[in-house]
């Protein structure tokens, strides 16, 4: 019979937190940022099906690093809860503090209870009237909340990133440029010998929460659209809409609430 | 509300389950207070609890559907609502509306609206136009024992099926009868007290490949034959500025026709008939 060793609190708690931010440091970074239309995600993601970035409802949406299935979890439980509250109460009602809320507390409780924690590191984005009024959760695995107002960035090198995306982002960046400072943020680590990179763009996953939008405001920019906006910053207007709405079911028409 | 009585805050096992995608099955087994069907009600009738909407036509037009609908909303020989919306966007490619009893119809289309962009957002992809219409087929037999009592809904459903091959063929009309369905129609299709007289006049008038635009103007037809000859069914009101609710799905999204667009077709109509009242 194998002999029980006493572990303190302290170090099982260590162990754990190791244990998730080694993970969490193996996968690609993601960036949220406001601009002046709206609210943009840009992750690095080989895969174009699996995603690291989606919709939870009308002006809220989710991103995240780390493992796949543990986060894809969390957005479907996200989901659930946000319609779920949409139906019972009203759309204006499900805000993303209740439902960075829940994650928290649902992080905190895998976190202590089960042997092994979530490796993954959360973002939760609701855009407002204006890009003072966007609000931006951080998540980590351990169930700690963060409020960071503005733009974040999650993953392996995420401080990195962080001081990249604070030396160039300003919140009234048209979309073309937000892109473009994602883009060179993500690029600034894991180059050979510290040296910057280049991220094609079917590399990247981006999606936005469109400001001016009624109704679901999620959509993702895709193809053609993501292309121009890389290339020279500025993509036609009409072009970018088609080609989104092309590549996009979740493209939604103005719709009333109810 | 399950979430919200969990001493922990943390979500319930039922949340992060891998589960289902259909909206509908989950809720009955977190909130089964809110699905429209699960409630018993007291024997005897219940015809007279709730208002009844009235008439929606659905037309197929060349690259679309349209769907239009009165205003009125009755209680025996009472108007109990001048200007109730009775047709909405299901989701971006799709539209229902209902006739039959308008608290429980409201009710079942908020939450097949609900259920529509849960499955998108939970799966990524759009559920198919036929698979939209067995959900909705679902609910409607959901409410089976109510409808026997009197609070029947009876929905309409129409949309663009982005699958189709033949873009003629794309705009796609389903109807239900209280115990499920779907059947699907070819051309056109009414329900609710007026559909007669509006399936009538269709029947005379309907010619496949219609552009949408005359699709809206003979669908604003149609229910002003139905106004004419059923009681429950409002015409256009000119003296409030009501006019029917006329919507269309096509390849660029479902789109709603203002108020502007609509009361010009009204005012058309009306005066059309000043000069022949039979159309």
């Amino acid at each position: 019979m194998a002999m029980q060793f006493y572990a303190s609190p302290e170090q099982i708690m260590r162990d754990r937190s190791e244990l998730a931010r080694k993970g969490i440091a193996r996968g690609r970074s993601a960036v949220v940022l406001s601009y002046a239309g709206g609210v943009l995600f840009v992750a690095e993601n080989l895969s174009s099906a699996l995603h690291k970035v989606g919709e939870i409802y009308d002006r809220i949406g989710f991103a995240a690093v780390g493992r796949y299935n543990e986060f894809e979890n969390l957005r479907r439980a996200g989901v659930r809860m946000a319609d779920l509250n949409g139906l019972s109460y009203d759309r204006r009602d499900v805000t993303g503090r209740a439902l960075a809320n829940a994650f928290a507390q649902t992080l905190g409780a895998i976190f202590t209870e089960q042997s092994k924690p979530f490796e993954v590191e959360i973002c939760v984005a609701q855009v407002g009237a204006t890009a003072a009024d966007d609000e931006l959760y951080r998540l980590t695995y351990d169930g700690s909340v963060n409020d960071e107002p503005g733009r974040m960035a999650m993953g392996g090198q995420a401080e990195a990133i962080a001081g990249v995306l604070k030396s160039h982002h300003r919140p009234d960046m048209s979309l073309g440029d937000a892109v473009k400072v994602a883009v060179q943020a993500l690029g600034s680590v894991g180059g050979e010998g510290g040296a910057a990179r280049t991220i094609a763009a079917d590399q990247l996953e981006v999606a936005i929460l469109d400001r001016g939008r009624v109704g679901r405001t999620f959509r993702r920019v895709t193809g053609a659209a993501l292309a121009a906006l890389l290339d020279d910053g500025e993509a036609p207007a009409a072009s970018a809409e088609a080609s989104t709405a092309a590549a996009d079911s979740t493209e939604a028409a103005e719709r009333p609430d109810s | 509300m399950a979430a919200a009585f969990d001493p922990s805050g943390r979500l319930p096992d039922l949340f992060t389950s891998t589960g289902t995608s259909s909206f509908s099955a989950f809720l009955s087994k977190a909130a089964p207070e809110l699905l429209p069907g699960r409630r018993t009600l007291p024997p005897g009738a219940a015809t007279d609890l709730t208002p009844h909407a009235t008439t929606i036509v659905a037309m197929v037009a060349d690259g679309g559907v349209v769907l239009a609908a009165d205003r009125r909303a009755t209680m025996g020989n009472l108007i109990a609502q001048r200007d109730i919306e009775k047709v909405y966007p299901a989701d971006a490619y799709s539209l229902v509306g209902m006739a039959g009893a308008a608290g429980v119809g409201i009710e079942l289309l908020r939450l097949f609206r609900v259920e529509l962009e849960h499955y998108e957002k939970i799966e990524g992809a759009m559920l198919s136009l036929d698979g939209k219409a067995n959900r909705l087929a679902a609910m409607v037999r959901g409410n089976l024992g109510a409808a026997m009592q009197g609070l029947a809904v009876v929905p309409l459903f129409a949309g663009f099926d982005l699958a189709a091959t033949d873009p003629a063929k794309a705009g796609r009309i389903f109807s239900f009868d209280v115990t499920g369905g779907p059947y699907e129609e070819t051309g056109y299709d009414a329900v609710g007290s007026g559909s007669l007289f509006a399936k009538a006049a269709l029947k005379k008038r309907f010619r496949v490949g219609l552009s949408v635009d005359d699709a809206v103007r003979l669908a604003v037809e149609a229910l002003y034959d139905a106004a004419d000859d059923d009681t429950a069914t409002g015409g256009p009101d000119l003296t409030r500025r009501i006019y029917p609710v006329v919507m269309s799905a096509t390849a660029e999204g479902t789109y709603r026709l203002t108020e502007a667009e609509t009361a010009a077709i009204a005012e058309s109509v009306v005066a059309g008939r000043m000069e022949n009242p039979g159309g």
